[in-house]
């Protein structure tokens, strides 16, 4: 036993004791500190990186160059991925991580409270990095966010060194933050908390935990090879010293296709969450949820090439990467069931998180049809780096991640400020969101289809039409989420109706036995688990 | 089983740390000073990049003493339990887990390059005109001593990477007896062991400077001579940085034995060392088949 001083183990809330002032938020290994901080700086990013999306859709109103010239058109693209993908996303799933998890399996704490608190202050330090490349002669990197060779190599300017080293020190980040998910879960259950009575949320979580800590490592080692090919010439994407640019797609697709189930993955434990709370049934199919996502974890690993149809490669491994893209929708579709199953013949509300979880099964469904589609070798060739590549992958990150994020945000803002979410402005936020949300991605498939190329700042007039209308749905939707900002913002100023500790009436799981707003310090001693709670 | 993976009694939560927050501004001057550095460098124009790096360098040393010295008077002070060495075991296990996804980025690039890239370049599979277009007169071996543009550069023998093959593998020996000597309270032998272990790694390392030499100097095999002596000095080189750390830690290890700390229950930095050595004399022998035999 510990020699520690606090002795009345009994009473958890009495030395609910917190450091004051910005002392607090520097030095803390509080995982609720940690989530908020987490949290709030995704929140940043999201604004910062849409406010880059809105300058793409100001240029692309009009055919003809209006706004911003090419080069610092394709400035804002790359950094509005890269922000949005490793700023916001991430972060955001790392500070529910930080928050929900020690709750939900009745841990006092993160395993590795200070290793905590490192991984998210690195996070600024990496985007003031990336941000101050913008800065250099020449301006920031402008290859796209995936940073294809010789791109990255050959022509880029000298930002690249800044890029590389800030995607270092995130990915140390982002291994550190999973490593410390990862063993919480292992090793910090409360008694009887098994794994199959994990909520699903847990479970998805320690899967997504696992894919970072074995891609992003990838990543480092991709970025290293453009620093070095850039700067010491090494020939590694080069072919006249024996390597090949396509060994940078190979390398970086290895890493990026388990990383775009790194920002899904959770957002299928938050929406396995709510969907039950708000139909008053249990998740239907438990058990398989946990094994359809292990499945598409594993899967992600055999599908990278996917992205890469249009490179050359033999028929044998196109056939083979086509069949294992396809295979996934299978482990996919088992989710998709089990939720409306859980939603059959249930007593279902619409509250604000229920309306963005469907949302979120709806509009997630299509962005995965849109991937069957682009899964097909040979109908892959006309759709390659068209807007219909856009039109999906933001159907599956935006109406899919970053709507379940929402209602996450909406589900659990209760616990984490003690207030009611200001349910009439939730729901402007939602209808908002979700009308606006489709008028700006839905018509990029028709001009995709078509034949219009992304990353280009000008188009042929015949795509004038659609592109002002899906500009128009992107500024609907980007100012509708200062609906959300104010909604937030009110809950953090402890205004409006007081939440209880239990504010949804179907809701499982142990972080609605503790008070709201949830104390400091919660499951000094672990509970100790009789049933399954789900 | 999992009830017996948790444990009714309080785990330790520090109450707040200064540390990483300093070591997060140590990570940001190192990546922001080694940018501006490595840009000033290429463009051989004067900067303060060295500097900036410098400086991150030694925060982040002052971060990893005064973080580790916390957490060793934690320790002796009894606020740990058996919970919290599973969460450190456990963590190392992950780390040395992201450890070999990053070495299989390099290795994945040179089986890429003999297996696909090179051949190909050569005319093979059905790029028979690829090569007769761009390089007629390339051929494609491994290793490529010739690259597509015709640099040329000389192979590196394996005789004196032999040597040092048995000379990391005996390491890993001696260190295993040093850890033995540790679980059975035999002090001395574990000094020794691990003596001797630092000695063998010192060794290897400067014999891995030595190649280096002879690479540059005698072979004209360097980072500019195309995608073998690229594959080669980037596995050595990350493997040779991770033998420092390895070596730094045990030399760390060395000096915390001599003070006395470490027993049978309480050696959880001194097994973490002992993994991390083994892990990458593991990827040593890795590095030894494919790089330079195969």
């Amino acid at each position: 036993m510990s020699t520690v001083v606090d002795t009345h183990h009994e009473h958890d809330d009495h030395h609910d004791h917190k450091p004051t002032g910005i002392k607090r938020w520097l030095f803390t290994t509080n995982h609720k500190d940690i989530g908020s901080l987490y949290l709030l700086f995704s929140f940043l990013m999201f604004f910062a990186g849409g406010t880059m999306a809105l300058v793409i859709r100001a240029e692309l109103f009009q055919p003809g160059m209006q706004i911003v010239d090419p080069h610092f058109f394709n400035q804002m693209t790359t950094m509005h991925g890269l922000i949005m993908v490793f700023g916001a996303v991430m972060p955001a799933f790392t500070g529910l991580a930080n928050w929900m998890i020690p709750m939900m399996i009745g841990a006092p704490d993160m395993a590795l409270p200070r290793m905590n608190n490192w991984s998210f202050w690195i996070l600024p330090f990496a985007f003031i990095i990336m941000l101050s490349s913008m800065l250099m002669p020449g301006g920031g990197p402008a290859f796209g966010w995936t940073f294809y060779a010789p791109l990255s190599t050959t022509y880029s300017t000298d930002s690249t060194a800044l890029f590389v080293f800030a995607i270092h020190i995130m990915g140390i980040s982002s291994i550190m933050g999973a490593i410390n998910v990862i063993v919480t879960i292992m090793n910090m259950r409360a008694p009887g908390m098994t794994y199959m009575r994990m909520p699903l949320f847990v479970w998805t979580w320690f899967i997504t935990a696992f894919l970072l800590i074995a891609v992003m490592p990838v990543l480092a080692g991709v970025v290293t090879m453009v620093l070095t090919d850039k700067y010491f010439a090494t020939s590694f994407f080069d072919a006249a010293g024996g390597g090949d640019p396509v060994l940078f797609q190979h390398l970086f697709w290895f890493f990026g296709h388990p990383e775009v189930y790194i920002m899904i993955l959770p957002s299928f434990g938050i929406v396995s969450a709510i969907i039950p709370a708000f139909a008053r049934k249990p998740l239907f199919g438990y058990a398989s949820m946990v094994y359809a996502t292990a499945a598409i974890a594993g899967l992600s690993f055999l599908v990278w090439a996917h992205h890469m149809f249009t490179t050359g490669m033999p028929v044998f491994a196109s056939l083979f990467f086509m069949y294992m893209t396809m295979l996934i929708a299978v482990p996919t579709g088992v989710k998709i069931f089990n939720w409306v199953s859980t939603m059959w013949r249930g007593s279902m509300t619409f509250e604000p998180p229920m309306l963005f979880a469907l949302a979120f099964v709806i509009l997630f469904t299509i962005g995965g049809f849109s991937g069957i589609m682009l899964a097909i070798t040979p109908v892959d060739f006309q759709y390659h780096d068209t807007y219909f590549v856009v039109a999906h992958f933001h159907y599956v990150l935006v109406s899919g991640a970053v709507f379940s994020i929402m209602a996450a945000a909406y589900y659990w803002l209760p616990k984490w400020s003690g207030f009611m979410p200001d349910e009439g402005l939730a729901k402007l936020h939602f209808w908002c969101s979700v009308i606006s949300v489709n008028i700006l991605f839905f018509p990029m498939h028709f001009v995709g289809l078509a034949g219009m190329p992304r990353r280009i700042p000008d188009y042929a007039l015949q795509f004038a039409d659609i592109n002002a209308i899906v500009s128009v749905g992107a500024f609907l939707f980007g100012f509708s989420q200062l609906i959300f900002l104010a909604v937030v913002v009110k809950c953090m100023a402890k205004k409006g109706q007081a939440a209880v500790a239990k504010p949804w009436e179907g809701a499982e799981g142990l972080e609605w036995d503790v008070p709201s707003p949830a104390p400091y310090h919660t499951f000094d001693t672990p509970p100790k688990i009789e049933a399954p709670i789900r | 089983m999992s009830s017996e993976n948790t444990q009714h009694e309080k785990y330790y939560v520090p109450d707040s740390s200064i540390w990483p927050l300093i070591g997060a501004i140590a990570l940001g001057l190192i990546a922001f000073g080694a940018a501006h550095y490595i840009i000033e460098w290429s463009n051989e124009e004067a900067g303060f990049g060295h500097w900036v790096l410098l400086a991150g360098i030694v925060v982040l040393m002052v971060m990893l003493i005064g973080w580790f010295r916390d957490q060793i008077n934690e320790s002796h002070q009894g606020l740990y339990s058996e919970q919290m060495g599973r969460s450190y075991r456990q963590g190392m296990s992950w780390f040395i887990f992201s450890e070999v996804m990053f070495f299989l980025a390099f290795f994945g690039a040179l089986f890429y390059t003999r297996m696909i890239a090179v051949p190909w370049l050569g005319g093979a599979s059905n790029n028979a005109m690829t090569g007769e277009v761009l390089w007629p007169a390339f051929e494609a071996i491994w290793p490529l001593t010739t690259t597509p543009d015709g640099r040329e550069t000389q192979a590196m023998g394996w005789g004196l990477p032999f040597i040092n093959t048995l000379i990391l593998v005996t390491s890993s020996v001696t260190l295993h007896f040093a850890h033995h000597g540790l679980e059975h309270g035999k002090r001395g032998a574990l000094k020794l062991w691990l003596a001797l272990t630092i000695v063998l790694g010192l060794i290897f390392l400067s014999m891995q400077m030595y190649e280096y030499v002879h690479a540059y100097r005698d072979l004209g095999l360097t980072m500019q001579s195309g995608i073998y002596g690229n594959t080669f000095f980037l596995l050595t080189g990350f493997h040779g940085m991770h033998v420092t750390l390895g070596a730094l830690m045990l030399i760390v290890m060395f000096f915390r034995v001599l003070k006395g700390h470490f027993n049978k229950e309480n050696q959880f930095a001194f097994e973490a060392s002992v993994w991390y050595w083994h892990f990458v004399d593991v990827v040593w022998i890795l590095l030894f088949v494919f790089v330079y035999i195969i």
